[in-house]
């Protein structure tokens, strides 16, 4: 455990990507299976432990330190995991003179603190052995596991503990950069790692075998497994030839993948996670060999049974059981984009024009109540395509993808292939309201503001929150404009004077219990800070109720 | 005896002693000032008198033009005080920074101390602090949160030696508040054995060479501005943390940067001033020194200052020791410590 929490610490203050690279090519290269193949699991988010949860850690806590100084600590802090492994007590003596350790009378009862399990004779902690114990640990003993794992680490080494038991890592480490550290240590193609590793449950030790010339690489044949994405750059320079590229209308629902592959049916998200248990009508819907990648919809009664705002697909997201009533009231169905293999065979590297002919012969072969065809959008030329943009109303249309005729199906974003062209937000000027302090590197910064605007009384009330949009310097103002105008404190909440009027800007706007005004918006973010514009003359929620889809 | 609250008021500009008419570590020009150390959120500009130590008038000196000759500003040593309107003051080492002192007042039979700001674990620097017996106890609180337990300084000493040696092309650039900081991380690494020339940012110069003057061995100092960049590689450099991300770095071969703070010890808070090396150094009492003095000078009542007042006043909560949290103004918690 010290090398992964080395490791662990070491990316949190390295900031270039190549240093990061050579930290994890290093520990990769140098620690042993299946240590490795844990720690890249969880540097990549891709361990789940679900009888151990933020929750637990909180339970645990308490029965060892006083529930306020949890609160304000973790308040302070920001960070649920490291806030514990610096709370945890030590029976580290104290570094001057004078009495003994007082680290342990934090709680409020001392003497009913449970006695620590001496650490000797057990050895260093390792990795593997932390997760053993952690996948073996049932909602109730859970508590007990990471107590007596705790008890034998240090401060980082807890750190490293709580991070790999709860995940939210934040070192900076994608899965992309993961797997080209790992290609960069083996020296193997990154392509192959990249379409390997989603078929290799963690530890991946046949990954490693292959990777050190021990073993072939492995077979995927009977396997339903995940191929990476092919994602977009944003459209920058609104022109590109119609002749080159193709446009599709970007749906606002859930990217997908569905494989058949091995007698398994799996639906998977962009990341690469597995929802399958949250569609069961899509698989069992689903009964032609073949690798499909589609956007998640449900059907809307308002919109005459096609596809719905990005609200009601909430409903069904996340769900590990689905109700009868679930599906009648939100049936989801998938609009095909494209197809990456049918009967055996892989469709990956032909021409989009090939696969697209391909797709448009393979779609009818699908269940038209859950499965239908993305069209492509039939414009003249570049203006004619901007028009259609403008103009489109459907409140499931983010936006227009732009593909090229002639690209492969590749793995992630590469330039010039694909691009996104998102709607123009809609935007609001709003007055700041309440601010409140960030989580992570944002935890001394008040970073999250709730604004309104005004009603037909006269009376501002909150529309919505937004914590992006702003450049660090404009964080900077923003937060010394918060201290500077506290009206009151309310716990981590500050109410400030109305006077700052903050343009937002959103994707759309909804009915909503949520805020006293009745409406919430899907995505604000700041877009813009108007010192110049006075808070009497910021938008009216009639203006706003006017934009509501 | 007195109660208190009849002879000193706690404002937010610091705290008034009535019957003396002075202020103690006030943030805003009186005509009359006992101030604990010398950094400028305690120690200012414009007062009429000052009171403190040899050292701090010193520092105020160099720092704010502060005439140490005239005679309305007084000097006393660690032990010595004066008395007016009937409060007897005096000055008791806090273990801070050079020259920082607990302020002791003592009128009709009630003492109560004013820590300024204070640490309890070793400094070559300056003397260590002292437990003063009082009624009332006017702690800081700069670190009164549990998840603040700053590790041995030694090992973090031990750090930044080793992550020189480590790379040899790179210089370690450590970012440490000018007065106190600096000169304690210099003189920790000569406790260690560093026996190199240490490279300052010359923002750093003039406090060296006060803290020299009072005979903190610091060995052999070169100004950043006078050496060739490459003699800097595989060496330590000091700047004010101000320095760190600034276009003076440049003139440094590959910096790696450091800093020397208690805040260090939150991640995240390392990550914001973009430290690639975190030192947990500080100068002001952790958890467990805040604590342990508590329960060490006894007091009947606390009453705490800047800082996390919550967290010290929850802990008071829990021991049964009566405690209310003042709120001052003005003082700068990010910076020094």
């Amino acid at each position: 455990m010290k090398r992964f929490a080395a490791l662990i610490d070491r990316l949190i203050y390295t900031r270039s990507r190549n240093s990061k690279l050579a930290l994890i090519v290093d520990y990769l290269v140098h620690t042993p299976d299946p240590d490795r193949g844990w720690a890249i699991a969880a540097l990549t988010e891709s361990l789940d432990f679900p009888a151990v949860k933020a929750g637990t850690v909180r339970t645990l806590l308490a029965t060892r330190v006083d529930e306020e100084l949890f609160r304000l600590s973790r308040h302070f802090v920001g960070d649920t995991a490291e806030t514990a492994a610096l709370l945890w007590p030590d029976n580290r003596p104290l570094p001057f003179g004078g009495g003994v350790g007082v680290g342990h009378v934090d709680s409020a009862e001392p003497e009913q603190a449970p006695p620590r399990p001496s650490p000797k004779g057990e050895g260093e902690l390792s990795v593997s052995q932390a997760v053993e114990a952690l996948s073996a640990a049932t909602r109730s003993d859970a508590p007990a596991i990471v107590a007596s794992l705790l008890d034998r680490l240090d401060a980082d080494g807890r750190y490293a503990l709580l991070k790999l038991a709860l995940g939210g890592m934040r070192v900076g480490v994608s899965a992309r950069l993961a797997k080209q550290a790992f290609a960069q240590a083996f020296d193997v193609p990154v392509d192959d790692v990249e379409e390997l590793w989603h078929a290799i449950p963690p530890p991946y030790a046949p990954l490693f075998a292959w990777g050190e010339g021990r073993a072939e690489r492995p077979d995927l044949a009977d396997v339903a497994f995940f191929r990476p994405f092919m994602l977009a750059h944003p459209l920058e320079e609104e022109n590109v030839d119609l002749a080159d590229y193709a446009a599709e209308w970007k749906w606002d629902g859930i990217r997908v993948q569905i494989v058949h592959g091995g007698g398994e049916i799996r639906i998977y998200s962009r990341g690469g996670e597995e929802i399958s248990g949250a569609f069961p009508e899509l698989i069992a819907a689903f009964d032609q060999d073949a690798v499909i990648d589609g956007e998640l919809l449900v059907r809307g009664e308002v919109q005459g049974g096609e596809a719905a705002s990005f609200n009601a697909l909430q409903q069904r997201l996340g769900r590990k059981v689905v109700s009868k009533k679930m599906l009648a009231d939100y049936p989801a169905f998938v609009r095909v984009y494209d197809l990456l293999a049918v009967d055996g065979n892989d469709l990956r590297a032909l021409p989009w024009t090939e696969r697209r002919r391909q797709l448009e012969a393979f779609v009818p072969r699908l269940a038209d109540s859950h499965f239908d065809l993305s069209q492509v959008i039939d414009a003249k030329d570049f203006d004619d395509l901007a028009e259609r943009r403008a103009g489109a109303r459907d409140a499931a249309i983010e936006g227009v993808m732009l593909k090229r005729r002639d690209a492969p199906y590749v793995a992630g974003r590469r330039a010039g292939l694909w691009y996104k062209w998102k709607r123009d937000p809609l935007t609001a000027d709003c007055v700041m309201m309440y601010a409140q302090r960030g989580n992570g590197r944002r935890a001394s910064f008040y970073s999250d503001y709730t604004f309104g605007c005004w009603s037909d009384a006269g009376e501002l009330l909150p529309v919505g929150k937004a914590y992006s949009g702003f450049t660090d310097e404009e964080l900077k103002w923003l937060d010394k404009f918060v201290r500077d105008n506290t009206l009151n404190r309310f716990g981590p909440v500050r109410e400030v004077e109305k006077s700052l009027v903050l343009e937002v800007a959103f994707d759309s706007i909804h009915a909503s219990k949520r805020h006293k005004s009745g409406l919430a918006m899907r995505f604000p973010r700041i877009s813009r800070i108007r010192r110049d514009k006075p808070a009497e003359e910021a938008d009216r929620i009639a203006t706003l109720q006017a934009m509501v889809t | 005896m007195a109660k208190a609250k009849s002879w000193i008021e706690p404002h937010s500009s610091g705290i008034y002693v009535k019957p003396a008419d002075l202020w103690i570590d006030p943030s805003r020009p009186v005509e009359r000032a006992a101030v604990t150390h010398g950094h400028a959120d305690h120690a200012r500009s414009g007062h009429g008198a000052v009171f403190a130590t040899p050292e701090t008038l010193a520092i105020m000196a160099l720092r704010y033009g502060v005439d140490v000759e005239a005679s309305h500003n007084q000097a006393y040593d660690y032990g010595d005080g004066f008395e007016r309107g009937g409060v007897r003051f005096s000055f008791h080492p806090a273990g801070h920074v050079l020259g920082s002192a607990q302020i002791l007042m003592e009128y009709q039979g009630e003492r109560i101390v004013v820590t300024g700001d204070y640490k309890r674990r070793p400094d070559p620097t300056c003397a260590p602090f002292e437990v003063v017996p009082c009624d009332i106890f006017i702690t800081e609180a700069t670190f009164g949160l549990p998840v603040f337990r700053h590790p041995p300084t030694a090992d973090e000493i031990a750090k930044l030696i080793s992550a020189v040696r480590a790379e040899p092309d790179r210089s370690v650039l450590v970012g440490a508040y000018a007065l106190g900081k600096a000169q304690r991380v210099i003189a920790e690494l000569r406790g260690a054995g560093w026996d190199a020339p240490i490279y300052i940012h010359g923002a750093l110069e003039k406090m060296c060479e006060l803290y020299a003057m009072h005979g903190v061995n610091l060995g052999e100092l070169r100004l950043v501005s006078e050496t060739d960049k490459a003699e800097m590689a595989g060496q330590i450099v000091l700047a004010p943390p101000s320095a760190l991300n600034d276009r003076w770095s440049r003139r440094l071969p590959d910096p790696v940067t450091a800093m020397a703070s208690g805040w260090m010890r939150v991640r995240q808070r390392a990550r914001q001033r973009m430290v690639e090396l975190p030192l947990v150094i500080s100068d002001h009492a952790d958890w467990d020194e805040l604590t342990t003095t508590i329960s060490e000078v006894n007091p009947k009542e606390s009453w705490i200052t800047h800082g996390s007042e919550d967290g010290l006043l929850r802990w008071c909560e829990l021991h049964q020791r009566k405690a209310r949290a003042l709120h001052l103004v003005g003082r700068d918690l990010e910076e020094e410590a």
